[in-house]
């Protein structure tokens, strides 16, 4: 019985001809992440290990990332935290205000991981570099401070399900869609302690940014990892922004998945996940009137260019509708000055949004955008869970940029064909 | 190992920014977290929760994010256990981590109501509901995690055996 692309990592790293689902294994580590929320716990956590330092400087990376720049003194202290213990320890992937940018965008713009490496991060959305064809998990910080520690984690292997992607989605049909569509069928736990792997030649029509997009919400499905294989288009981004040696692992013929679950992607419609779970979705066909007080367009999940450029194309020569707040974060640094170049950004402010530096901030309800009780916003995050973004009353869907820029202008929920029409 | 307390009862898919809501995230002490605990869930838990008490919830208990904070709050909140149909795997894993007992028990999620009197043996895994009486046979956690959880986590489990 052959294994699935994530047993096959996760066999290599642990030193193994083979794993099984379920068996117990020690992994090496490729790259060990934290951010500002997650760091502080789990520097605590290693100054009680007896250990001198870090198992290598140059794999782990601290981004802080969400309450960055920092909102508050308390936040402050903890940004202070991770910057003395990045000097102390020499860590080269320490990304100051300045140079970093969400976490989860910026580790592959960097080149820190490449197709075949074990990541483990301490946040949730870790399992977004899947789309390179990496093995990558969310952990909590004690895991993170071992893993800093000692360069390794223990795993259960997981077993998996295959979602076999056909078809071309329609035009504004986005990786944000189709992953909504697979949470919607499956459930918040339908992937639970299990990998997602994706395969299909429904894939060759997907952009890396869709495809980041889609394992970045394995976690809102409960999985343990979403995965990709890698294609010449996922080379050509692994070649184009690291030097990295990478290793492309494939699923066996005869893998063995839990469950095989086929979408054709040109049937696929826009899709918008209703409070307060993220399998709560309805197609745009069926949303109704509902009006809205704030748009969000950013995130690890949606602040990349592909992102950016679908909204300014829905914004392009039009006015966000008044009295609707739209908030547009570029997730690094590099994309903030390719939207510059691209015009983008100019569209976004003729259009009435505001644009903000990098930053997880509204996503989870830590500042720039938190929302009063009852008020309503579209966003293009990942979770729209109770008081996620701000008073326990108010109301969070999930949305792809163009329908999330379209119901900008709008001051509804709309699809961006009807603007168009 | 024993726990016994009384029953706080939640449903399905409780998520880690209920459990813990991010603008509490600014600070890592579990004291300070502790009073925040399923504040956007429950405003009363805090203000009723005895230390040893018990919460017992439907599926997918923990789902979200990665905060350790998540479990950290629950134990200095003073809770003693987490029984559920089944959790997120982040929170499982982190629970164990900190030293926080978690047991899988569909059937005693199903009939355990809030209020009740629970007691919990964790050698054998059995769950015991003393205001019903009855009983049910939840997973027993293998020896590792049964040391992992009586050193007080992952870390001194690890200098523990140096």
């Amino acid at each position: 019985m052959g294994m699935t692309m994530t047993q096959k990592i996760l066999a290599a790293h642990a030193g193994l001809p083979e794993v099984r689902a379920g068996q117990l294994i020690e992994a090496n580590l490729d790259l060990v992440l934290g951010n500002d929320i997650t760091s502080p716990v789990a520097i605590h956590e290693m100054e009680k290990m007896k250990v001198d330092g870090v198992f290598d400087k140059n794999k782990i990376a601290l981004v802080p990332d969400h309450f960055v720049p920092n909102k508050d003194i308390k936040s402050a202290e903890h940004c202070k935290c991770v910057r003395q213990f990045a000097k102390k320890n020499e860590i080269t992937n320490y990304f100051e205000v300045g140079e970093m940018g969400i976490e989860h965008a910026l580790l592959p713009e960097k080149g820190l991981v490449v197709a075949g490496d074990v990541v483990i991060g301490a946040d949730s959305h870790t399992c977004t570099y899947g789309a390179l064809g990496a093995f990558s998990t969310g952990v909590g910080s004690t895991d993170m401070a071992a893993g800093m520690a000692t360069g390794k984690a223990w795993f259960k292997v997981p077993s998996a399900i295959q979602f076999v992607l056909t078809g071309k989605p329609s035009k504004w049909v986005s990786g944000k869609d189709i992953i909504l569509h697979i949470i919607g069928m499956i459930g918040v736990d339908g992937a639970l302690y299990r990998s997602m792997e994706f395969t299909g030649d429904g894939i060759a029509n997907l952009s890396m940014d869709d495809r980041f997009t889609i394992a970045n919400m394995a976690i809102e499905a409960g999985g343990k990892n979403g995965i990709f294989p890698v294609d010449k288009l996922a080379e050509d981004y692994i070649k184009e922004h690291s030097n990295k040696i990478y290793t492309i692992y494939e699923a066996d013929k005869d893998a063995e998945y839990d469950q095989v679950i086929s979408i054709d992607l040109s049937t696929l419609k826009p899709t918008i996940a209703f409070p307060h779970l993220p399998e709560n979705t309805h197609t745009i066909d069926e949303v109704g009137e509902i009006l809205v007080d704030q748009v969000v367009i950013g995130s690890c999940t949606n602040g990349r260019i592909d992102d950016l450029r679908v909204a300014a194309k829905v914004l392009q020569g039009r006015k966000v509708c008044k009295g609707i707040r739209t908030i547009i974060i570029p997730a690094t640094q590099s994309i903030y000055l390719q939207a510059m170049e691209e015009g983008l950004i100019r569209t976004f402010i003729e259009a009435g949004a505001v644009v903000s530096t990098p930053t997880c901030g509204p996503c989870l309800g830590g500042y720039m955008g938190i929302l009063a009780a009852g008020e309503k916003c579209v966003s293009t995050t990942n979770r729209n869970f109770v008081g996620r973004m701000g008073d326990v009353t108010s109301e969070i869907y999930l949305a792809s940029p163009a329908v999330a820029a379209a119901s900008a202008v709008t001051g509804k929920i709309s699809s961006p064909a009807e603007l168009e029409e | 190992m024993k726990a016994s307390g009384s029953v706080f009862k939640y449903g399905d898919n409780v998520d880690t920014d209920v459990i813990i809501p991010a603008r509490y995230l600014n600070s890592s002490d579990p004291a300070e977290l502790a009073k925040h605990c399923m504040e956007d869930i429950d405003k009363e838990f805090i203000h009723k929760v005895k230390s040893g008490d018990i919460i017992v919830a439907n599926k997918n208990f923990g789902c979200g994010s990665s905060r350790e904070h998540a479990p950290i709050a629950i134990k200095a909140a003073g809770v003693s256990c987490v029984i559920a149909e089944t959790f997120a795997r982040i929170f499982y894993r982190n629970s164990i981590n900190i030293g926080l007992p978690i047991i899988e028990c569909p059937k005693a999620s199903q009939e355990i109501e809030a209020g009740d009197q629970v007691e919990i043996d964790f050698d054998t895994g059995m769950i015991y509901n003393k205001t019903k009486g009855t009983s049910y046979q939840g997973q027993a956690f293998p020896e590792f995690m049964q040391k992992l959880i009586e050193a007080g986590g992952l870390v001194n489990y690890i200098n523990e055996g140096k």
